[in-house]
């Protein structure tokens, strides 16, 4: 039903592997979505689900150890569709695609600056590596990015460094360098946790105002399911690498039919919420990456296992492009 | 089976929201005042002070939760390690209800008392891994408090170890293990244990689920309730996520550069915020329901340096209703008309005259 | 009940991890050996170190003398292994008594900070700043040669290293929230001091011990080859090679010097596998 223009970006069984000293550990494990464009995607999951790995994997930014065994991941540039998981890691057409068609923001703004680099002079590098134009054609750009995005008297301030900045502001900067090259598909993984609340809200608005204005995809990461169900078109649940759960915004927290996706929306305090009600808990902690339990992943915690549960559940698409994997999808669940 | 604190007042478990009844109140803390000096140069000068906690006046009673609430730099840790006296204010005045001399100031006591008092108080910390020493295992940990306060004797202390590790829903033959082989979630329920084998009737949490996973942080969350019931304990819970907080207390205090700008029940709070800061903040926090129709307040900036806080009040600089009196005056924390129990430090909300503190002479 | 688990154990674990570590093994397996033939000595040769027999001078390696005899017709495997106790004494001995002042003075000094802290800081610039065979040299002219004062000069001369590194862990240390969480139970300022942040700062302190082991050893050696260290009565490594100066010896008789230049050689190598690869080891981030 998309017509290949509409799409952005195809993921089709993307298997990701860290392989440790005695260990191989599936980070990703047959993980498969569509992207359209201009839309948000939202990738929620607890730490180690694979969320950040699926990312990196898509700009090819993994450590050492890990690398893509399967799967393809098609990027649709406008001259047309490109491999990315064949490119070499850093080939210059690897290179060429990110930060010009794939910008990225990163969970901790201080670790992504260079600390002896003026912000400006970050910002303009990224847009002399992709294009020809002169530095100070280029500051002048970074100086309009950052005046766009809200910082008082840009032009005096992108000659700071970035300990001069406070954490909203650097994180601003983030994503002026991010932007500046206007991309067509920005990942932003945990944009925010670092944050305070307040610049939190600050730094989406601005995430969606610059999405309106130049037509951007996002993939957002994020643990916080308010902020996808604030931010995000469709939403991606993410558990031991794989996702079992996809759709619109609608159908996953309208109608969430994955035990692990109710679980995790009935376990955060919602504000106003009752106070003799007791939260839902997930029993146990997330399995072992690399001695993972035979069949569903989520079996052993799930209160609606059942002896099908041992063998790997099935995509299942329920209509509309939700897709589940779970046995018990099409019998609804009773909480 | 343990032997727990006495039986619980069930008129204040089941409406926080009643007027308190002054021999509930099981810390009261007036005034308090932490500056850290900034020193410059060679000569170390004092060129001015991080008003850390400025002036900040609370009360906690018997078997309630106390949220603290507020960005970060807004002084709820340093309140919180006031408290618990890993940091000594600058001045003020904290009284404990310990002992049978009912409240007595805990800032001014002689060393015997002030070790007795360490007992009553005690902290849980945000990072599960810094929180437990590496070291040693989790029966060293636990045994050498008990000893230190003469609890029992060696075999009698182990039978409390292993007693409260089965309080938080871990094996008792845990105790012989080392940090290292537990999870985060493991670990905060140790460190909950912990502070609670020397059976202190006051717990400051700082942060203590924020940095759990979704689903490890409702287990947490769920057993800190049920210990409370259990044990008619109080606690301070030091959270920037407001959802949280929300939920864990009974009342909450949301601080602003180091200073109480509105303090009510947690109801109270979250239906009618009075003060803009408050509203902004609630407004601010993302929830997973669809079609919320909320209006989000985005503030503007950030916050400013607890150096040199702005004048008047401290919020005006980000607040949309900012007005001339807001620049001069700084608010103080009064009683909002027509409620039993919700204070806010706000021109322009609509006030009793009578300060706070005139309610709170015992 | 408390029931019975199977205890866990750091130590067991970190040996666990040191056998998986090829290098830190065959270290360990050198050093293990060469302590065992030195503790063995009498077993070993039926030779006393200090027997002399003018009857065979210089006589090369033998069935009866495998490594053959010196000047004085003492057997020089006899001394190559009685020698080893000394000069292992020697450079343990002064790296652990430099640990263990660097340590105590770190200690008090990173906890508590302030004027000790300050002036203890100026002290062990001023020491660092000679380098320390000069300052060993001048130590070695003003309490004399001995044994007892070579042990005590390397232990005098060799604690700032081991203070700043304790020093530095402490100021870090002192600030985890176990620590705080032991302020808050009320517990005493030396035992949170002592018990509860020192072992923290043992595995950087163990791997310094043994690299400065091997360095005291060969100081030892360099300092009796100089005839500054142990007296020539007493057999080290060093002493035996002391009897190496000539250039006729070095090129007519290498059996004098060449036995005792391997042992030092392999070992101070050794010796300092073993502590590369307990460094990996104690690291808590690997």
């Amino acid at each position: 039903m998309n017509s290949e223009s509409d799409l952005i970006l195809k993921v089709d069984n993307l298997q990701t592997q860290f392989h440790l000293s005695r260990r191989v550990v599936k980070a990703v494990n047959g993980v498969s979505f569509q992207m359209k464009r201009g839309r948000t995607l939202g990738v929620v999951g607890e730490s180690g689900c694979g969320k950040s790995v699926t990312a990196h994997s898509i700009v090819q930014l993994l450590p050492k150890m890990g690398r893509i065994v399967d799967g393809s991941i098609t990027y649709y540039s406008s001259n047309g569709a490109v491999e990315l998981s064949k490119l070499k890691r850093n080939g210059s057409e690897m290179r060429a695609i990110r930060g010009k068609e794939i910008g990225m923001i990163f969970q901790d703004p201080m670790a992504s600056l260079n600390p002896v680099f003026t912000i400006g002079h970050q910002i303009a590098e990224n847009i002399t590596q992709h294009e020809k134009i002169s530095r100070a054609a280029a500051m002048e750009r970074a100086v309009e990015m950052l005046t766009m995005l809200g910082i008082p008297q840009a032009s005096t301030r992108i000659k700071d460094y970035p300990h001069q900045f406070s954490g909203g502001m650097k994180q601003r900067a983030m994503i002026a360098l991010a932007m500046v090259c206007n991309p067509k598909l920005l990942i932003a993984d945990e944009p925010t946790t670092a944050l305070d609340v307040t610049i939190q809200a600050q730094i989406l608005e601005l995430m969606k105002e610059m999405q309106h204005k130049y037509g951007t995809s996002i993939i957002l990461i994020t643990h916080n399911m308010g902020i996808v169900a604030d931010m995000a078109d469709d939403i991606a649940v993410m558990y031991m690498g794989r996702i079992v759960e996809f759709g619109t915004v609608r159908q996953v927290l309208g109608s969430p039919r994955h035990p692990y996706t109710r679980a995790l929306l009935q376990s955060v305090p919602v504000l106003g919420i009752a106070k003799g009600e007791r939260l839902k808990t997930i029993r146990g902690s997330t399995p072992d990456p690399s001695d993972m339990p035979e069949g569903c992943e989520f079996a052993p915690r799930c209160d609606f296992a059942t002896k099908q549960c041992k063998t790997v559940p099935a995509d299942t698409d329920l209509g509309g492009g939700h897709r589940v994997r779970c046995w018990n999808c099409m019998g609804g669940l009773t909480t | 089976m343990l032997e727990l604190h006495g039986g619980l007042d069930d008129m204040t478990k089941a409406s926080p929201a009643v007027q308190p009844n002054m021999n509930d109140v099981i810390l009261d803390i007036r005034h308090l005042k932490k500056y850290y000096p900034v020193y410059k140069g060679v000569f170390k000068k004092v060129t001015g002070h991080v008003k850390a906690v400025d002036d900040v006046s609370l009360y906690v009673r018997r078997g309630e939760t106390l949220g603290l609430v507020g960005e970060s730099g807004c002084g709820k840790t340093t309140l919180g390690k006031c408290i618990v006296r890993l940091q000594s204010p600058t001045s003020g005045e904290m009284r404990f209800r310990y002992g049978e001399g009912g409240m007595r100031d805990i800032l001014s006591l002689n060393a015997k008392e002030g070790f007795d008092v360490r007992k009553k108080i005690q902290i849980v910390f945000q990072d599960p891994y810094s929180s437990l020493n590496p070291v040693k295992t989790i029966y060293e940990a636990f045994d050498e408090p008990l000893r230190v306060h003469r609890m029992g004797s060696r075999a009698q202390r182990k039978e409390i170890i292993a007693q409260m590790l089965e309080v938080v829903n871990l094996r008792s033959d845990y105790m012989y293990r080392y940090p290292h082989e537990f999870s985060g979630g493991q670990r905060q329920r140790i460190s909950i244990a912990r502070a609670l084998c020397i059976k202190p009737e006051l717990i400051v949490c700082d942060e203590p689920v924020s940095a759990l996973d979704v689903s490890i942080q409702a287990q947490v969350l769920n057993l800190m309730k049920d210990l409370q019931q259990q044990m008619n304990l109080s606690y301070v819970f030091i959270a920037h996520d407001l959802s949280v907080v929300e939920y864990m207390s009974d009342r909450i205090a949301v601080m602003y550069l180091g200073q109480v700008v509105e303090l009510a029940t947690s109801t109270s709070l979250y239906r009618t915020p009075r003060h803009p800061y408050t509203e902004a903040l609630l407004s601010a926090v993302p929830t997973p329901e669809l079609d919320a129709v909320r209006e989000r307040i985005v503030l503007k900036g950030d916050v400013p340096s607890p150096i040199n806080p702005p004048s008047g009040c401290r919020f005006h600089p980000r607040c949309s209703k900012c007005q001339e009196i807001c620049r001069v005056e700084m608010p103080q924390l009064r009683k909002v008309s027509g409620t039993e129990d919700h204070y806010v430090a706000c021109h322009l909300a609509d006030t009793e005259s009578v300060p706070q503190e005139a309610r709170m002479e015992l | 009940m408390v029931t019975k688990a199977v205890k866990s154990s750091l130590a067991l674990r970190n040996w666990e991890k040191l056998r998986r570590n090829k290098l830190a093994m065959i270290g360990f397996c050198i050093v293990a050996f060469m302590i065992l033939c030195a503790v063995c000595a009498p077993l070993l040769t039926p030779y006393s170190p200090t027997d002399i027999d003018l009857g065979s001078r210089i006589k090369p390696p033998s069935l009866s003398h495998p490594l053959g005899t010196d000047k004085l017709g003492r057997d020089v495997l006899s001394r190559l292994l009685y020698g080893a106790r000394v000069s292992i004494l020697i450079g343990l001995s002064g790296a652990l008594g430099g640990a263990v002042i660097g340590t105590i003075i770190g200690c008090i000094s990173g906890y508590f900070g302030g004027w000790f802290d300050k002036v203890m800081l100026r002290v062990s610039e001023i020491f660092m700043t000679f380098p320390q065979i000069i300052l060993v040299l001048i130590l070695v002219v003003y309490f004399g040669q001995g044994l007892m004062n070579l042990i005590f000069i390397f232990s005098i001369s060799g604690w700032p290293g081991t203070y700043r590194l304790v020093r530095g862990k402490f100021f870090s240390l002192r600030e985890e929230n176990y620590v705080e969480a032991c302020r808050a139970y009320g517990i005493g300022e030396l035992s949170i001091m002592f018990r509860h942040i020192l072992p923290n700062t043992f595995s950087p302190v163990i791997v310094t011990v043994t690299l400065s082991t091997a360095g005291y050893i060969l100081a030892e050696s360099g300092l009796s080859f100089l005839g500054l260290g142990v007296p020539s009565g007493i057999p080290t490594w060093g002493n035996i090679i002391n009897s190496a100066k000539a250039i006729d010896v070095i090129s007519n008789n290498p059996w004098l010097w060449l036995p005792p230049g391997l042992a030092i050689s392999l070992f101070v190598l050794g010796v300092n596998f073993f502590g590369d690869g307990l460094r990996d080891v104690l690291d808590p981030n690997q």
